[in-house]
C-alpha cells in the first residue's frame, strides 16, 4: 500500500508541489469514468480524489452538487465507486482517495467500507461531515491502511489545527476559504495569512490546499504555503463543457505545471 | 420499585444517546462552540430570560390559552378534549417562541445577518418577524415546490422585509431550503447567525430549540391543573422536524403516567413510497448535521418524501425524538393527506378552529385514540399552528366538496 505522505514527500523532493484532482465517481458517465481518470492522472496529476455521490452534499458548491446528482441519476453506487478503484489501481501507482459523505459510508457499514476500500486499493478517506468531534464515534475502531484525512478552515483556532494535525493521517486538507466547493474569483490577504498561519502550525503531516482553486495562477499564488493543492469543480466543469479529451488534458497539465514552478 | 432515572439530555457531546451530535464541516464548529457557550451563559442569566419572558409576553402574545373542546368532546364521546392554542401566537403558529429566543442570542453574539430555512412559511415568517423588530437583515432559504404552495407567507416575509430565496435543488422543499441555509451559513459564518426553525441540525440546535419551545408544555401543566385538578392522560402533537412536539412534550417527559404521542405524515400512505413517516419507517442516518431517523433508500441516500402539508414534508426529524422513540418514552403514529384534510374541516366546524395542515395531522390522530379513552381521562391536542396558509392547497384539494 503506497502511503500518501511518502508520495506527497517525494514530489515536494523535486521541489514540486503535488497536485490532486477531485473528480465525481461515475461523472460524466458510468462508461467515461475510469478513462477519464485515467487521462487526468496521465496529463500530470498527482493523485485523485474519487468523490462518493449523496443526495446532500452540504460542503459542495453548484458545480460538485450537480456532478453528484447526475452520477446518482446514472445508478452509481458503493459497489462500483470500488469497482474504479481497482480499475484505476490496475494502471497507475498513485494515491486514490475516496471522499464521501457520512451517510452512504454508515449505511454501507463503517467497517466494511473500510475493508473493501483498502482491497480496491484506496489510500485514503476524506468526510466532511464528520469533524474531530464525531471522528471516534464515526469510526468505532476501524482503523486501518485506509489513511482518515482531516481538514482545517479558516475557522479553525491555532489549538485546534494542532488537534487536526495530530489526528489526521497521510496528510491535512486546508481548506482555503469560509464556504463551500467551487471557482472564486479570487483570494484576498486573509485567505492567504490563514494558509500561512495553518502552514506554519502544522508540522507531523503534509499539507494540501483545496477550494475554489481553479486555474495555474491560484497555483502560483497558494504554492508558498502548501505541500500541494486540491483541484475539483474547475476540472468538472471543464468536463461539463467540453467532450474534447485534448482539451481535458490540457487543462490538468497546465495545472501540473504550475505546481511544478513552471509558469 | 423502578429505580427512578430523570430525564436529562443532551449529554455534554451534545448526544441523545446514540443521537445528535455535530456532523458539520469543520467550518461551522466555532460557531456551533460559540453558541452553546453563549447559551449555557444566558440560559442562567435573568436579564436575558426576563427580556425573553417580557418579549413572549407582550409581543408574542403568551401564554396561549388551553381552550377545552366541548363539541369535539361530544362528536368523540369519550375522553374531554383541550386544545393548546399555539395558533393564537403572534404569526400564527409556535414558531415565534424560537425565532425570540434566538434572535436575542444572534444579538449578543454580534451578528447583523440572519438567515432561516421555511417549509410552510410559518419559521420564515417568524423570522423575518423578529428581524423587522430588531432591525436585522434576513434572508429566507425556501424550496420552489413550497413557494408556489405558500404563495401567501411568501409575500407575507417580503413585506417583513425578508429576501426570500428560491431553492430549486432536490426534491426543491424544507430539506432542500436547509441544505442551501447550511451552505450560506457556512460561507458566511463570520456576521450571519442561522436560525434553525426546529429541534433538527447539529448540537446545540435540538436543545435550544426545544427550550425556547418547551413555554408550550410549561404552560399546558399550569393550564391543566387549573382547569382539571391533575395532568392530562394524553398529549398529541404533530411531529415533521418535531419543535411543536418536543416544544409540549419536554416538560411532561418525567411524569410518566401522561402518555406521550407523536403524529407524522402518512402523504398519500404508508405502503405508497411518498410519505414523511421518519420514525415510523425510517432507519437510523447522518444527516444535516445530526444522527437521526432518517427516510433513506439502500444506499444511504436520502429519499424523497411527500406530504400535503409543507411543514412536515421532511425526510429527517429532531435527534431527541429518535431517542425517544427508542426508549418509548413518545409513541409515533401517522395519518394520511386526506386524514389530515378530513381533520381540518372537522375542527372547522365543530370548534370555529381552522387549523394548519401540519397541526391537522395531530387532529387527525383523535379518531384513532378516541376510541380507546375513557370518559374521565384527558386528551391535549397541541394546535401548532393557524390554516390560513393552507388555504390554496385545500381549495385545490377539495374544492367545491367543502361546501
Amino acid at each position: 500500500m503506497i502511503k500518501i505522505a511518502e508520495h506527497i514527500k517525494k514530489i515536494n523532493n523535486f521541489e514540486k508541489k503535488a497536485l490532486s484532482i477531485f473528480l465525481t465517481a461515475g461523472f460524466p458517465s458510468k462508461e467515461n469514468f475510469v478513462e477519464i481518470a485515467l487521462l487526468v492522472l496521465e496529463s500530470g496529476a498527482d493523485m485523485l480524489e474519487i468523490g462518493i455521490p449523496f443526495s446532500d452534499p452540504l460542503a459542495d458548491g453548484p458545480i460538485i452538487q450537480a456532478s453528484s446528482q447526475h452520477a446518482l441519476e446514472n445508478g452509481v453506487t458503493l459497489k462500483d465507486v470500488f469497482n474504479y478503484c481497482k480499475k484505476i489501481r490496475a494502471k497507475t501507482n498513485k494515491p486514490l482517495i475516496l471522499m464521501g459523505y457520512a451517510n452512504p459510508i454508515i449505511k454501507y457499514g463503517i467497517k466494511n467500507f473500510c475493508r473493501d476500500a483498502v482491497n480496491s486499493g484506496a489510500a485514503g478517506l476524506i468526510v466532511p461531515d464528520v469533524p474531530l468531534e464525531e471522528y471516534e464515534s464515526f469510526y468505532n475502531g476501524n482503523f486501518n491502511d485506509l489513511e482518515k484525512i482531516l481538514l482545517t478552515t479558516p475557522a479553525s483556532s491555532d489549538k485546534r489545527i494542532k488537534e487536526i494535525d495530530e489526528k489526521s493521517e497521510g496528510f491535512v486538507y486546508c481548506v482555503s476559504v469560509t464556504g463551500t466547493t467551487g471557482m472564486r474569483k479570487s483570494f484576498d490577504e486573509n485567505v492567504l495569512a490563514n494558509l500561512k498561519r495553518t502552514y506554519s502550525i502544522i508540522s507531523k503531516n503534509k499539507m494540501m490546499i483545496g477550494f475554489g482553486i481553479s486555474n495555474p495562477e491560484n497555483i502560483k499564488t497558494f504554492s508558498p504555503y502548501c505541500d500541494g493543492v486540491i483541484v475539483g469543480s474547475a476540472v468538472i466543469k471543464k468536463i461539463n463543457e467540453t467532450k474534447n479529451i485534448d482539451r481535458i488534458s490540457g487543462f490538468v497539465r497546465s495545472l501540473s505545471l504550475a505546481a511544478e514552478g513552471k509558469m | 420499585m423502578k429505580p427512578q432515572t430523570v430525564y436529562d439530555f443532551p449529554d455534554v457531546n451534545g448526544k441523545f444517546g446514540i443521537y445528535g451530535g455535530k456532523y458539520v464541516p469543520e467550518t461551522l464548529i466555532s460557531a456551533l462552540d460559540e453558541l452553546e457557550k453563549l447559551y449555557f451563559e444566558v440560559k442562567k442569566d435573568e436579564e436575558f430570560l426576563s427580556e425573553l419572558d417580557k418579549l413572549q409576553k407582550e409581543y408574542n402574545g403568551r401564554p396561549t390559552p388551553l381552550t377545552y373542546a366541548k363539541r369535539l368532546t361530544e362528536h368523540f364521546g369519550k375522553a374531554k378534549i383541550y386544545l393548546k392554542r399555539e395558533d393564537l401566537c403572534h404569526t400564527g403558529a409556535h414558531k415565534l417562541n424560537n425565532a425570540l429566543g434566538q434572535i436575542l442570542l444572534a444579538k449578543k453574539l454580534g451578528k447583523t445577518r440572519i438567515i432561516a430555512e421555511t417549509g410552510a412559511g410559518q419559521h420564515g415568517v417568524a423570522t423575518a418577524t423578529v428581524c423587522a423588530k430588531f432591525g436585522l437583515k434576513c434572508a429566507v432559504y425556501m424550496g420552489e415546490v413550497d413557494i408556489e404552495r405558500q404563495k401567501l407567507n411568501v409575500f407575507r416575509m417580503k413585506m417583513l422585509g425578508a429576501e426570500v430565496i428560491p431553492v430549486s435543488s432536490g426534491s426543491r422543499t424544507l430539506k432542500d431550503a436547509t441544505n442551501e441555509a447550511i451552505r450560506d451559513w457556512v460561507t458566511n459564518v463570520s456576521d450571519t447567525h442561522y436560525i434553525i426553525g426546529s429541534v433538527v441540525g447539529p448540537h446545540p440546535y435540538p436543545m435550544l430549540v426545544r427550550d425556547f419551545q418547551s413555554v408550550i408544555g410549561k404552560e399546558t401543566k399550569l393550564q391543566i391543573l387549573q382547569a382539571e385538578k391533575k395532568l392530562p392522560d394524553f398529549i398529541v402533537a404533530c411531529v415533521g422536524g418535531g419543535s411543536n412536539a418536543m416544544g409540549i412534550f419536554y416538560h411532561f417527559i418525567n411524569n410518566e403516567n401522561v402518555k406521550l404521542i407523536g403524529v407524522e405524515a402518512a402523504g398519500y400512505g404508508l405502503d405508497s413510497g411518498k410519505h414523511c413517516a421518519t420514525l415510523t419507517l425510517g432507519e437510523p442516518g447522518i444527516f444535516q448535521g445530526m444522527k437521526t431517523y432518517l427516510l433513506q433508500d439502500r444506499f444511504g441516500q436520502v429519499s424523497e418524501v411527500h406530504s400535503i402539508s409543507a411543514g412536515l414534508d421532511y425526510p429527517g426529524v429532531g435527534p431527541e425524538h429518535s431517542l425517544l422513540k427508542d426508549i418509548e418514552r413518545v409513541k409515533y403514529f401517522s395519518v394520511t393527506d386526506d386524514e389530515a384534510l378530513e381533520a381540518t374541516l372537522l375542527l372547522s366546524k365543530l370548534e370555529g378552529i381552522l387549523p394548519a395542515l401540519e397541526t391537522a395531522h395531530a387532529v387527525a390522530y383523535l379518531n384513532k385514540l378516541m376510541p380507546e379513552t375513557k370518559k374521565d381521562e384527558i386528551v391535549v391536542v397541541n394546535i401548532s399552528g393557524r390554516g390560513d396558509k393552507d388555504l390554496n392547497t385545500i381549495i385545490n384539494k377539495i374544492g367545491d366538496n367543502v361546501l
